[in-house]
């Protein structure tokens, strides 16, 4: 059985990656699961300088999910290219790193900095909701995607994969301002746009009033827009958003997706990256696939 | 690399489930590992069999019994997920994983400890208690009717406020901490406003202080950051978020920025 995909020139021995920021750097993971066995660990979104993230409360349930206003809190590329890169490369496993920003240049910077590190793709954030600049103000018009896209890549060493927002009208349209930009790859979909409201204090759950909502609920919609972007681009697609199972997985590939991210199911639990990996290739051999790239794209 | 092992998710045989107060319950489950494994002061996630509840509940360990194989949890049944705790019958299985959290540091315990609880915070204490040696006294409050109070006189003297003053003083742990003018090396858990008062005394006092802090968790296990608690450090802005899941959910008083 093959299991290995290729995303923009780069092998990964299977189509199982993490979602950045479900992940960390994988260490809180190591104790759990045997990182040797995921085909790419996306990391956690790194800043030219450390974030301190948002205000607590900075997570509440929502039915069969979660929202989260994190705010990318994060130590900065220099902590990370000195502790993270190290203890990554102590496993067989590829390295992609999620680069945020709030300007271009601070995107560039980034992108700059890492272009001699020892990682094997980049991924630009230009999705998260939870920053009040930048992030996702890129990833909603297609001008700006593209503008920083160009820009990223001019100085990049390594692939680009661009992170895509579901919280617009076309995301086919940014894909393609994505691709138009030099990008190689694209990933999708970051968290959906939310709000929860306590009505005991009557007010908003968390700190910021609005959050990225993920995990199962919103696996619907990322199916129907990794569709949309996989016949709109000739690019690379990666699929998330609430893969829970193998089969869940099976169903981003088969709408087009050339590897799968695990998110949400990781912070409920630590091994759902290697019970997914089971899953499929139990999917695999019942249904009689010898190489997962076969189930990509396979529905109409 | 060497890395030490942990089981993720397992399913635990219920032994009891027993009411202690109004919407406040003892669940005890069987897990020689955990139970091995336990220090006073961590927490285990319990997670719901309704798919539509995804995230764990953390609940602070009571009491380990280490030579029963088996964990004590109090819990309050304040939401969906202790609700359907609340229903759950011994025999039957319940998820579990941890223990989780750092636990208090009974390194610090002296001559004289003073322990500080308030309402569910007071739960996690008791194992605590137990180990203490040197005397202790244990402030501890309650909305209503008071539990676990037979089981922490056996650790040291246990004076009682209640909110609604139907057992002894009316109010909270701080005040009778206040108007006795206790001293100690304090270890205290419960609401927000009540470590503040507490982290003011022992500054007051010049009293070593450990805080066990509550904030709505996601994970549990240090991944998803959406727990953290302002603390003091050398930077720009003064403080970093830390997470209380996984750096906490005990602090040192003195780190601990309220606001």
């Amino acid at each position: 059985m093959n299991l290995g995909v290729n995303i923009a020139g780069v092998e990964l021995k299977n189509p199982i990656m993490t979602a950045s920021g479900t992940f960390g750097s994988g260490k809180d993971f190591a104790p759990y699961v045997d990182l040797n066995r995921i085909g790419c660990v996306v990391v956690k979104g790194v800043a030219s300088t450390p974030w301190p993230g948002n205000r607590p409360p900075r997570i509440a349930e929502a039915y069969g999910g979660i929202i989260n206003a994190v705010g990318l809190q994060n130590p900065g590329v220099d902590a990370f290219c000195q502790d993270d890169i190290p203890f990554l490369r102590g496993f067989d496993t590829r390295i992609a790193v999620n680069i945020a920003g709030r300007t271009i240049d601070e995107y560039v910077e980034v992108a700059e900095r890492l272009a001699t590190a020892d990682v094997d793709l980049l991924e630009l954030n230009i999705s998260c909701p939870n920053v009040k600049e930048g992030g996702v103000a890129f990833g909603v018009d297609p001008a700006m995607a593209e503008a920083v896209t160009r820009a990223v890549k001019a100085v990049a060493g390594q692939p680009l994969i661009v992170k895509l927002s579901p919280n617009v009208t076309d995301i086919a349209a940014i894909a393609r301002a994505a691709e138009r930009g030099g990008a190689d790859a694209v990933s999708l979909i970051n968290t959906l746009l939310g709000a929860r409201i306590d009505v005991r204090r009557r007010a908003f759950v968390l700190s910021t009033k609005q959050g990225g909502l993920s995990g199962p609920a919103v696996k619907p919609v990322a199916v129907r827009m990794v569709y949309e972007v996989a016949r709109a681009v000739d690019l690379p697609v990666i699929g998330m958003g609430g893969i829970m199972t193998g089969e869940d997985a099976a169903e981003f590939l088969m709408a087009g997706a050339n590897a799968v991210a695990v998110g949400t199911a990781n912070l409920l639990n630590p091994t759902a990256t290697m019970d997914i990996l089971d899953g499929l290739v139990a999917f695999m051999e019942e249904t009689g696939v010898d190489d997962v790239n076969d189930l990509v794209g396979v529905v109409e | 690399m060497c890395q030490e092992n942990r089981t993720g998710r397992v399913h635990c045989m219920i032994v009891s489930n027993e009411p202690l107060a109004e919407d406040v319950r003892e669940l005890v489950f069987e897990s020689p590992a955990m139970a091995d494994e336990a220090r006073p002061g961590q927490f285990v996630n319990l997670y719901c069999r309704h798919q539509g509840q995804l995230l764990p509940r953390p609940i602070s360990i009571c009491e380990i019994d280490r030579a029963g194989g088996r964990l004590h949890l109090v819990y309050a049944c304040r939401g969906k997920g202790t609700r359907e705790f609340a229903d759950y019958r011994p025999g039957e299985r319940v998820e579990v994983m941890g223990p989780l959290g750092n636990g208090f540091s009974l390194d610090a315990a002296g001559p004289e400890n003073l322990v500080i609880g308030g309402g569910v915070g007071t739960p996690p204490l008791l194992e605590l208690c137990k180990r203490l040696t040197g005397r202790t006294t244990i402030a501890v409050s309650f909305r209503s009717a008071p539990y676990l109070i037979d089981r922490l006189e056996r650790c040291g003297e246990v004076l009682v406020a209640t909110r609604d003053g139907s057992a002894g003083v009316r109010g909270n742990a701080m005040k009778i901490v206040e108007d006795r003018g206790l001293t100690g090396n304090i270890f205290a858990c419960g609401p927000t406003p009540m470590l503040a008062a507490v982290q003011a005394y022992a500054a007051r006092r010049d009293l070593p202080a450990q805080l066990s802090l509550e904030e709505r968790m996601g994970c549990g296990f240090g991944c998803c950051v959406g727990c953290v608690t302002k603390v003091r450090d050398a930077s720009e802005a003064g403080f970093s978020y830390r997470k209380v899941c996984k750096d906490g959910p005990v602090f040192a008083a003195g780190e601990v920025i309220f606001s």
